[in-house]
């Protein structure tokens, strides 16, 4: 139990202190890093509490995907020359400042809620409301519910997912005129006789190709 | 004083796996370049100890004694954190793979996602050498590869869906134990080949080494880094490889269990099967890079989104389909 203690300070304090090093660290590319590192930290404290399939799916999806996006945007985009620009400036800190300022009022209130939930309706914390044995694992347990009581809940949310990728995509595609492709079809299908054309060439005049 | 034996019982254990993948990742270096060089009829590494067994070692010292250049532009910290996660990554993933029926250093309920979860990390060693270097060619190297690893990765993902329809549990030696009747490569034969193939991209392996394509990108994120570090690249690379290897074994070839169920052969251990499926697989790894050419960049891309996703996609949808029509999906 001493060990467990241990370990959950050390993943709680390494979450806690490399999330203020994201909004703090002056090159982007670091605050990056650090936020991989709260990732990485927090899948360890899902995976202490035994939520293993959680914890690793976090891995899987945060880190290993949607991080490796974040840095691909942030180290593409050069944004090291210019991060200074928005605290520095007078003219351009008043239309960013109060946008931050009301999405994280937002987010803090939400934030009460959920802990407020928790103190007005103790079941919700209580683990024993739902039935969870030793026999089957978490991502049985998961399965179980998530396939047949939220059905539907999961449905549509793989579809608003889906929904915002086609219109990411709708959104950038556009569509170059004069581009030039390799169709792999066409290249196999050639046959020898488009391909080459045997000519008598009579001197002194020629033939003329390309008509 | 319990503390303390359990840390040290553990340790041992884990230096029992730790210390065998490392030597077999420097002998595998060694067949690697045997089969390349007899495939083009040359005689390879052969002149350090006996047919050459000794040269990865002969490597290793020189690496070890070369000095490390850090270049004076470079994010310094970031540049010597980048070869050390590559390699422990490499070498983490180790602690799920079973040996035999009990022998393996962790059996973890989600063993697969935990295999998944290390491997799709291990962009972030490429990433972050090729960024903190400060060069061109790295740079364009590590976006490259991390483009390459993170399309490859899906499909990946999507066949290790079509080996849990038939197994019912994420547990590693579960999969093993599920193949006793017959080995998945039999029903799952096109996802093997697919899976194969994007082994060999996610691991950077020619014709898929675009990151390190000698031509035009030099050596890609290891263009800067030298002496130990650059070692540690390597070392890191191949130890995945073999883990590569490992996971086909497991997932497609029965992993520990031997090929016939009968007397001569049930008395080898389980081990030395897994070993000879890992190096079965390897040595068709050395000979994909000896006879293919390099793939073009937008081939590439080309083949993991728009073939293997679409064709591994339906196959989910087959496998799923057929288990539930003849009512063969596993139970708890």
């Amino acid at each position: 139990m001493l060990a467990h203690a241990i370990f959950f300070y050390v993943f709680s304090i390494i979450a806690v202190i490399s999330a203020i090093m994201v909004t703090v660290s002056k090159n982007t590319v670091h605050s990056v890093f650090f936020l991989i590192l709260d990732f990485i930290s927090i899948s360890c404290l899902f995976i202490m509490i035994g939520a293993e399939f959680l914890g690793m799916i976090m891995l899987i999806v945060y880190v290993g995907a949607v991080a490796v996006l974040f840095l691909f945007v942030v180290m593409m985009l050069n944004v090291a020359q210019q991060k200074n620009q928005w605290f520095n400036s007078e003219s351009t800190t008043s239309s960013h400042i109060p946008v931050g300022l009301i999405i994280s009022t937002i987010i803090f209130f939400e934030l009460i809620i959920v802990v407020g939930g928790w103190k007005y309706k103790p079941e919700l914390f209580n683990p024993n409301t739902t039935q969870s044995s030793n026999e089957i694992s978490n991502t049985h347990s998961l399965g179980q519910v998530l396939y047949t009581d939220y059905i539907h809940i999961f449905q549509i949310s793989g579809m608003i997912l889906l929904i915002a990728m086609i219109g990411a995509i709708v959104l950038t595609f556009r569509r170059r005129e004069g581009l030039k492709t390799q169709s792999y079809l066409k290249q196999i299908s050639r046959e020898r006789s488009e391909g080459i054309e045997v000519l008598e060439v009579q001197s002194n005049k020629g033939v003329k190709i390309d008509d | 004083m319990e503390y303390i034996n359990l840390v040290f019982e553990e340790v041992y254990k884990i230096l029992f796996l730790l210390v065998p993948v490392l030597v077999s990742v420097a002998m595998i270096v060694w067949l690697d370049r045997r089969v390349w060089a007899f495939v083009q009829k040359r005689q390879g590494p052969n002149v350090v100890g006996p047919f050459g067994l000794l040269q990865s070692l002969a490597d290793a010292l020189k690496y070890i004694f070369k000095e490390i250049i850090i270049p004076a532009s470079s994010n310094k910290i970031i540049f010597i954190l980048a070869p050390i996660i590559t390699m422990t990554l490499a070498l983490i993933a180790w602690a799920v793979i079973p040996f035999g029926e009990d022998q393996v250093l962790a059996n973890i309920n989600v063993g697969i996602l935990y295999i998944f979860a290390v491997s799709s990390l291990g962009v972030y060693g490429i990433i972050m050498g090729g960024w903190a270097s400060n060069s061109k060619y790295p740079f364009l190297g590590s976006i490259r590869s991390a483009a390459q690893m993170v399309s490859y990765e899906v499909s990946i993902g999507i066949i290790i869906i079509n080996v849990l329809l038939c197994v019912g549990s994420l547990n590693l030696s579960d999969i093993v134990l599920a193949q006793q009747n017959i080995w998945f490569i039999i029903p799952l034969f096109p996802m093997f080949v697919i899976f194969f193939i994007s082994a060999l991209a996610e691991t950077n392996r020619p014709p898929f080494d675009l990151p390190e394509a000698e031509a035009e990108l030099v050596a890609g994120y290891q263009t800067e880094y030298s002496g130990m570090m650059y070692a540690m690249f390597w070392l890191g690379e191949y130890a995945n490889i073999l883990l590569m290897c490992a996971l086909g074994s497991i997932l497609f070839l029965g992993g520990w269990l031997s090929p016939i169920d009968l007397y001569p052969f049930n008395l080898i251990p389980g081990a030395i099967w897994l070993i000879l499926k890992i190096l079965l697989l390897f040595i068709l790894f050395a000979l994909v890079k000896a006879v293919v050419p390099r793939y073009r960049y937008d081939q590439l891309m080309r083949l993991g989104w728009k073939i293997f996703l679409p064709l591994s996609l339906t196959y989910v949808v087959l496998t799923a389909s057929y288990l539930f029509y003849f009512n063969l999906l596993p139970t708890i």
